[in-house]
């Protein structure tokens, strides 16, 4: 069975969705990212998405369960790159996603995450000091 | 070039919508219209697979005049389903899925077809028509 691979950035996980997964690599994916999130005490995920063709139901709620695990081990979770035809299919299949936040690329959903964290820790909402994000670049 | 796969497997669903995919394009559907289809070909053959208790999915060109489209069916020999208005309604699901499936696979094709009996079996057919 193919594995979905889960990069650790700084303080984020990122991973790259590159194949068609059958639905047992999804929960497998699902596991190991909650074992990397309690390994590595990272606050952020990043799901990339821009290789998928399409998003049926079952990666759907693959997403969101990842999503709502993620947050309950206090890291969040931000799908990114989802292609506009995928975007189109989605909301006519009536998946609402429920709790994903998303960013157009995986740059974007870094700034997002770096932001959410800077005003979690209760500093005065200056965004200066979570903007020393990675030097990660798009695929 | 009616191509059948017989669905047994994860592996299989994941087969369906790599051929659905490759007619799609070579009937030349739009890209949204191609994911609209595969997108609803996921979602009922895993339906064959999970509920129906495996079955087949036949792929084929279409014709109508000089429309051209894909047509498929997923056809199994499982237990059917007793209620339709139930089974098509959002979010109804037996098995814990989020109950979009059937309902979401009818929105995403122009021509959706269901015989179910119980007790003796499930065939959908689905139809998409390039614009
Ligand atoms: N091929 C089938 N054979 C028997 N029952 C089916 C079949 N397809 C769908 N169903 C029933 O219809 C319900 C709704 O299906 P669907 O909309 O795909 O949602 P989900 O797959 O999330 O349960 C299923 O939970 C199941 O009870
Ligand atoms: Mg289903």
């Amino acid at each position: 069975m193919d594995r979905v691979p889960v990069l650790k950035i700084g303080d984020i996980l990122l991973v790259s969705i590159q194949i068609d997964m059958e639905d047992q690599v999804a929960l497998q994916l699902q596991e190991d990212l909650a074992d990397r999130i309690v390994a590595t005490g990272c606050h952020g995920v990043i799901i990339d998405i821009s290789a998928l063709d399409i998003v049926d139901s079952f990666v759907g709620r693959t997403l969101a369960t990842i999503a709502a695990v993620s947050r309950v081990l206090d890291a969040e979770t931000v799908v990114v790159g989802m292609r506009p035809a995928v975007a189109i299919t989605l909301v006519e299949l009536g998946l609402q996603l429920p709790g994903i936040r998303t960013a157009l690329n995986v740059e974007l959903g870094m700034d997002l995450l770096a932001r959410e964290r800077g005003d979690d820790d209760g500093d005065d909402g200056d965004d200066v000091e979570g903007t020393d994000t990675p030097a990660v670049s798009t695929p | 070039m009616n191509e059948r796969i017989e669905v047994t497997s994860d592996r299989d669903v994941v087969r369906v919508r790599q051929l659905v995919r490759t007619l799609a394009v070579a009937v030349k559907l739009s890209l949204v219209d191609q994911t609209k289809l595969v997108t609803a070909a996921s979602e009922l053959a895993r339906n064959t697979l999970v509920y129906g208790g495996g079955g087949s999915v036949e792929v084929s060109p279409a014709e109508n005049g000089r429309r051209k489209g894909i047509r498929i069916v997923f056809a199994d020999n499982g237990p059917g389903i007793a209620d339709l208005d139930l089974a098509f309604t959002d979010g109804y699901t037996t098995g814990g899925g989020l109950g979009l499936g059937l309902s979401g696979a009818r929105r995403l094709v122009d021509e959706f077809d269901i015989v179910t009996a119980v007790g003796e079996g499930t065939t959908i057919t689905v139809t998409k028509w390039c614009r």
